[in-house]
């Protein structure tokens, strides 16, 4: 009979160098004035990462010789070569499930989707064979793999390129999902997403790689699964994750003005989920608002949610709320997508709603 | 055995006789396995759906004996012979089709996942197609170790390997495999694409399915790779076409194409009832069977196989896949305590699921 695995790694993941975490606090300071872009940030991770590892490969449509079409991959051809620089045609099926085996191999892709609205002609390989190869195999093979792009709407492009895949995808079990809001952030969880042994859906936001923060020249690791409180107070708690969360501390801030203090939580990741720091705040103040740029029906607003009345029915002194997308296609003309967006206007009335009972 | 010298330009000719009786003796075993397979799913100990390989066996015996031992596979879901082919023990192949935790995958893949890695067999894959961009991604991986690394991922020397990725008629048609092929194209990556031609996918005919369905070889020629027809019923013409293009392959480090022509003797799964095609025309294929033709070479051409020889190999090879299935049938079931929610991440963390703590299970009994 075979015995149990002890390693707190998976074997098949063979002899694994996740990075020392420590905790928030010893963190490099947030604040500084080596001030640069989210795309910045994204591509200082990768050149870091690939630097230390040469299994570590960079592959998309246009990440070379155009420098990006976001210009996230700029210079890195140059650096780096075109055996780990690599473009690929427009073929996301073909390059993401590609990369999956080159993972199962023992390589550690990064895919970058030029869009995650195009990684739906990928689902297959993404979601049947990346998320679930560990477990079929029996544990055998895993698959080390990171695939990045932008993340939804909000910038009049229309219904097929404005996808949120957080609600999607995130229902699948196998990957992680992390999805940070600010270029501190983005350099901390992309290091720690090609540092781990998982398959990582990364999704960032074309809104926001031209955002610009202090980010650290160092070396440093956000682990998953840890939410970071970016503001305090007692009447309500907002929950978001991504670009609204940016919308949450604008309302926040307006709310203030109004002597309503809220909590404002980023999760930073949505799998792993942390619902100890959602429940924490939540057992505080009593009321949440969950803030997701994608649709309602069956989202990661409706999961966090579904938990928060799991670990907080005794405390809640309101119906948890949430604001989505609106639920329909994404318009085009941009006073209807304005509409249709999360936006601080629209999270301040659903904070007064419960507040105001 | 009797000696034999046959002066011959056939590549197979040149081999020595264990060469052919070891597939002989593979081939016979994957017949046998299978037959126990269809037997043992009537008895309802396999469910799902089982996809036999009874007819097709020269295919994989033939063209895995042209490849090294460390060159990476990958299959569709009728992978039960391959799995054997490349020495997976008929064992713990039985036992994932029994779901038992003695099973390749510990019963967590099923008939149509069978992985085993101390064989570099990266699966058998369900989804007609999906298993298309893994091989070329593998021929990626191979050919990176090589320029990039400069070595084994493991720190052994840097070998030039060729990939093998094997799929349906059928698979033809699904857009992944035209984005493999063009992929691999491009990249001059070293896979081979081996269609084992059997003529149908499910119930459709080759030609109700595919275009040009006579010439395949057209087909990889839009994507700028060599391609070669061979007749999949005749193993010794098999390794004589394939083994040097698999070479070449290998040595120029660039991708290849095979319509391998073979046919199924069983029904598509074991619940087709097969109204698509004749008796007749089963029974014409089952004329040109590989095994007996393999059989007839080594009796009469090489004469070093005896009636005595063939009958003690059959023999051998029955007890060997009835003790599999007594195996299986013995085998514990995966413990649910254990099994259920293991082997779903390489670093479980809290909070990825709503309903559990992930774990880790058993060590697959592979490893
Ligand atoms: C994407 C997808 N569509 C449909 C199926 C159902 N299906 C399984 S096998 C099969 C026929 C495939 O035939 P072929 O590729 O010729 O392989 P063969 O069965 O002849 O070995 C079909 C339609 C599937 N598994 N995956
Ligand atoms: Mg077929």
């Amino acid at each position: 009979m075979p015995e149990l695995i002890e390693t707190p790694i998976h074997p098949a993941a063979g002899p694994w160098d996740l990075p020392e975490f420590v905790s928030e606090d010893q963190l490099p300071s947030r604040q500084g004035d080596r001030v640069i872009q989210y795309r910045e940030a994204l591509r200082e991770a990768m050149a870091e990462e690939m630097r230390r590892d040469k299994r570590v490969y960079l592959i998309g449509e246009e990440v070379a010789q155009y420098n990006g079409a976001y210009k996230i991959s700029q210079g890195m051809l140059e650096e780096f070569g075109p055996k780990r620089i690599i473009d690929s045609p427009i073929s996301e099926s073909g390059f993401a499930g590609m990369s999956i085996a080159a993972a199962m191999y023992g390589l550690r892709p990064i895919v970058e989707f030029m869009s995650w609205s195009f990684s739906l002609v990928a689902a297959d390989p993404i979601l049947n064979n990346a998320a679930k190869m560990l477990y079929m195999s029996g544990g055998q093979w895993g698959c080390p793999i990171v695939f990045r792009g932008n993340d939804g709407a909000g910038g009049q492009l229309g219904s097929t390129h404005s996808w949120c895949v957080e609600g999607l995808f995130a229902n699948v079990p196998g990957m992680k999902m992390v999805i940070p809001s600010c270029p501190y952030d983005a350099k901390g969880l992309l290091k720690t997403a090609i540092r781990d042994p998982d398959p990582v859906f990364f999704l960032e936001s074309e809104r926001m790689l031209g955002d610009r923060a202090h980010v650290p020249a160092e070396e440093y690791y956000i682990p998953f699964g840890q939410a970071a409180k970016l503001r305090e107070g007692d009447a309500c708690t907002l929950v978001s994750f991504g670009r609204p969360v940016n919308f949450c501390l604008e309302a926040a801030r307006r709310l203030a003005e109004d002597g309503i203090e809220c909590d404002v939580l980023d999760m930073r990741t949505i799998r792993p989920l942390d619902i100890e720091s959602i429940a924490a705040s939540v057992q505080r103040t009593g009321r949440v608002v969950v803030v997701d740029q994608s649709w309602p029906f069956g989202s990661v607003a409706s999961e966090v949610m579904a938990q928060v009345c799991e670990h907080c029915f005794d405390w809640l002194d309101a119906p948890p709320a949430r604001v989505n997308t609106a639920d329909v296609p994404t318009p085009y003309a941009k006073g209807l997508e304005q509409a249709y967006l999360p936006n601080p206007d629209r999270i301040v009335a659903a904070v007064e709603n419960i507040v105001q009972g | 055995m009797a000696k034999t010298a046959i002066s011959s330009k056939r590549l197979s000719d040149q081999l020595p006789n264990q060469v052919l009786i070891d597939w002989l003796r593979s081939m016979q075993l994957i017949r046998e396995f299978e037959s126990r397979t269809m037997q043992a799913y009537q008895q309802a100990k396999i469910g799902g759906f089982c996809h036999v390989y009874t007819g097709q066996e020269a295919c994989a015996v033939g063209t895995l004996a042209c490849v090294n031992d460390d060159d990476p596979v990958v299959l569709a879901y009728r992978d039960h012979g391959h799995a054997l082919a490349r020495k997976m023990t008929p064992e713990a192949c039985m036992a994932e089709m029994f779901g038992k935790t003695t099973g390749c995958a510990k019963g967590k893949g099923g008939s149509m996942h069978m992985f085993d890695r101390p064989h570099w067999l990266f699966g058998g894959h369900g989804i007609v197609g999906a298993q298309t961009p893994l091989g070329t991604g593998l021929a990626f991986a191979a050919k990176y170790e090589r320029e990039v690394l400069g070595q084994g991922l493991d720190g052994s020397e840097a070998k030039k390997k060729v990939s093998l990725c094997y799929l349906g008629d059928g698979a033809l048609n699904q857009g992944a495999f035209h984005e493999a092929q063009n992929l691999a194209g491009l990249f001059s990556l070293p896979v081979i694409y081996i269609v084992e031609n059997n003529g149908y996918s499910m119930g459709t005919a080759i030609q109700r399915g595919t275009t040009m369905p006579d010439d395949l070889c057209l087909k990889a020629a839009g994507y700028g790779i060599d391609a070669i027809q061979i007749d999949g019923m005749d193993i010794r013409n098999l390794y004589d076409h394939f083994k040097p293009f698999a070479d070449a392959c290998r040595a120029e480090q660039k991708p290849g194409f095979v319509d391998l022509k073979t046919y199924r003797y069983q029904g598509h799964s074991l619940s087709d009832p097969q109204k698509y095609r004749t008796k007749d025309e089963v029974d014409q294929w089952k004329e040109r069977d590989s095994i007996a033709a393999l059989l007839h070479h080594l009796m009469t051409e090489r004469a070093c196989v005896s009636e005595e020889d063939w009958k003690n190999m059959t023999g051998d090879i029955r007890q060997q896949v009835r003790e599999a299935v007594d195996l299986a049938d013995k085998a514990p079931d995966p413990d649910v305590a254990t099994e259920l929610y293991s082997d779903v991440y390489a670093n479980p963390q809290k909070g990825l699921s709503p309903s559990c703590d992930y774990n880790h299970g058993l060590k697959n009994p592979l490893l």
